[in-house]
């Protein structure tokens, strides 16, 4: 008898998800489908279906919105935080974790603050006048390296107390100098911490535009997020080129999140729920 | 021994970045709210309290960016709470391919606020968009609305498509408290006869109040910063019916106000860090001692 009153609500259940995920889904399913329509009947971007598949419009779209150039900017703002925020934060997380004397405490503490901290984009002008970083291409690598320290900081500093500490010195006893104990015993230990928080920064810095708004000038050194806000703004009647623009600028994100799905959601959640 | 092994220097990196491009840029902010710094002049004066008293005065719109973002934290809070509590339950049992629509219910929050916001510009266009057309369709048509250029409306319409980006997070996080709770306190409620409202209300509720606390403070800190949906979506407008505390920064230092730019956003610190205090003391895995 449980199971008869069971069975037909699971169903419900089911159909209930379904719906939840295509409402979730169609913003992405109407870019999809749009990118593949011929101007005209783009311009209501409604769910009907292209007549005939406009492939064309990707190619246009590279182009005309100088995709090319945009996707090399992203792909050095992002690689580059990557690349400097997991070395400079393990460092920092491995010392902080190790040696837990109290102002070490302190510090860890007074970094990790900044995962609520809003930036003070008006006055973080002034030290880009000083240090010469406004407009430039570096001064946009050095900015997401900076603001990802924190979140980096307190994922891998939870991660490295269940790196055994007898490595560590196993590694003295051999003569290891800190820095060749730290980049060929320690850090190859921290790959799967490493990984999620490099993915977590690559989709941060590629999503971000609010930086390149306030510190990048010049629409050559654009990232690809504001490049597809501008190209929306010249051709706002073409939705089908919009759309591929869209789409295009948004499918690294969604390959790294099909790929690294797991990485992700447990880097994203995790601090948050203790075991 | 310690010392030489685990030298300070490994830290220096990491720390000066974020010492001078976060921390100073945020104190030298607090001293420059109190002069008259614009793009105007090359001399910047000490004004006093002047930048916070014209905030606060009634003749300005400033107040109204600051009860806007209060509300939008406030009213998104719950509703990715509770949305989130809701899914999380949904996909908990009886759920097949329950990773899968996980996955799908997280995605909104990997992508880019700004190119999903062109999106959702044209499905919530009055005249051709997806929604409005939906709703003639199905025979709704009284519901049309302006949905982003009506005074009453747009901030709601901000706040639901920010609930859309941010419900995934806050069910994941909330999924994880529910796996956690032991599955012998369901059979005990179980045996003692317990309604599925009684077993949620004394056994799920309580147990799950550290996780929710934590999606709090997070939807919270978020909630205060919010810049990118409202940028992408209405960029304040209709006149300033959504501007928000970040977006109003923006608009100061596009104008070259930067004395009530970094004014309203030291405001903006003095919220966040007192939460973020709070929150990290709750997300740290160890207490800290200061």
């Amino acid at each position: 008898m449980k199971k008869g009153i069971k069975l037909p609500k699971n169903i419900i259940k089911n159909i209930v998800i379904w719906v939840i995920d295509l409402i979730i889904l169609i913003p992405l399913i109407l870019v999809v489908i749009n990118s593949l329509k011929d101007k005209y009947q783009a311009s209501s971007m409604g769910m009907d279906l292209p007549t005939k598949l406009h492939f064309e419009n990707f190619v246009t779209v590279i182009n005309q919105g100088k995709l090319f150039r945009s996707f090399l900017n992203s792909m050095l703002y992002a690689g580059s935080s990557v690349v400097f925020g997991v070395i400079l934060a393990s460092m920092a997380a491995y010392v902080l974790s190790r040696n837990k004397s109290k102002f070490n405490k302190f510090i860890y503490f007074f970094i990790v603050l900044g995962i609520a901290a809003p930036i003070n984009y008006v006055s973080l002008t002034k030290i880009m006048q000083i240090t010469h970083l406004m407009n430039k291409p570096i001064g946009i690598c050095l900015l997401y390296t900076a603001m990802q320290i924190p979140f980096s900081v307190f994922l891998i500093y939870g991660f490295i107390s269940t790196v055994p500490k007898d490595l560590d010195e196993a590694g003295i006893i051999d003569g290891c100098s800190p820095l060749r104990l730290f980049f060929s015993i320690v850090f190859p230990l921290l790959k799967p911490v490493a990984v999620t928080v490099g993915i977590l920064n690559f989709m941060g810095a590629w999503n971000d535009f609010v930086t390149p708004l306030y510190y990048l000038n010049s629409a050559k050194n654009w990232p690809m997020t504001l490049a597809v806000y501008n190209f929306f703004g010249q051709y706002q009647m073409e939705w089908n080129l919009v759309s591929a623009d869209i789409l295009l600028t948004s499918l690294p994100v969604i390959i790294i999140y099909l790929i690294g799905q797991k990485h992700i959601i447990s880097g994203m959640t995790s601090g948050s729920v203790k075991g | 021994m310690t010392k030489k092994q685990y030298p300070f220097y490994f830290v220096l990196g990491a720390l000066a970045l974020y010492l001078l491009l976060f921390v100073i840029p945020g104190v030298m902010g607090i001293y420059y709210s109190f002069t008259d710094w614009n793009s105007y002049s090359n001399d910047i004066h000490f004004i006093g309290l002047d930048n916070f008293k014209t905030i606060f005065s009634s003749g300005e719109n400033y107040m109204s960016y600051i009860k806007n973002t209060i509300g939008f934290t406030i009213i998104t809070s719950i509703f990715k709470t509770i949305l989130g509590l809701v899914f999380a339950m949904l996909l908990s049992e009886g759920i097949k391919g329950k990773n899968f629509h996980r996955a799908v219910i997280f995605m909104p929050a990997i992508l880019s606020m700004l190119i999903t916001g062109l999106v959702f510009k044209s499905i919530l266009n009055p005249s051709t968009g997806l929604l409005n057309a939906t709703l003639t369709n199905i025979g709704l048509g009284s519901l049309t609305q302006q949905w982003l250029t009506n005074v009453k409306i747009a901030f709601y319409t901000i706040m639901t498509v920010d609930t859309w980006k941010g419900m995934g997070y806050i069910m994941t996080i909330l999924m994880a408290g529910l796996q956690s709770i032991p599955r012998s306190y369901y059979e005990a409620a179980d045996i003692d006869g317990s309604t599925p409202w009684e077993k949620f209300r004394y056994v799920t509720l309580p147990l799950l109040m550290p996780s929710i606390t934590v999606t709090t403070v997070l939807n919270l800190i978020y909630g205060l910063k919010v810049f990118d949906v409202v940028y992408a979506l209405t960029n304040g407008g209709p006149g300033y019916a959504t501007e928000v505390l970040y977006t109003s920064v923006f608009k100061e230092f596009s104008l070259g106000r930067y004395g009530i730019g970094t004014a309203l956003s030291s405001i903006l610190l003095l919220f966040v860090v007192t939460i973020g205090y709070f929150a990290i003391r709750l997300l740290s895995r160890e207490d800290v001692e200061l």
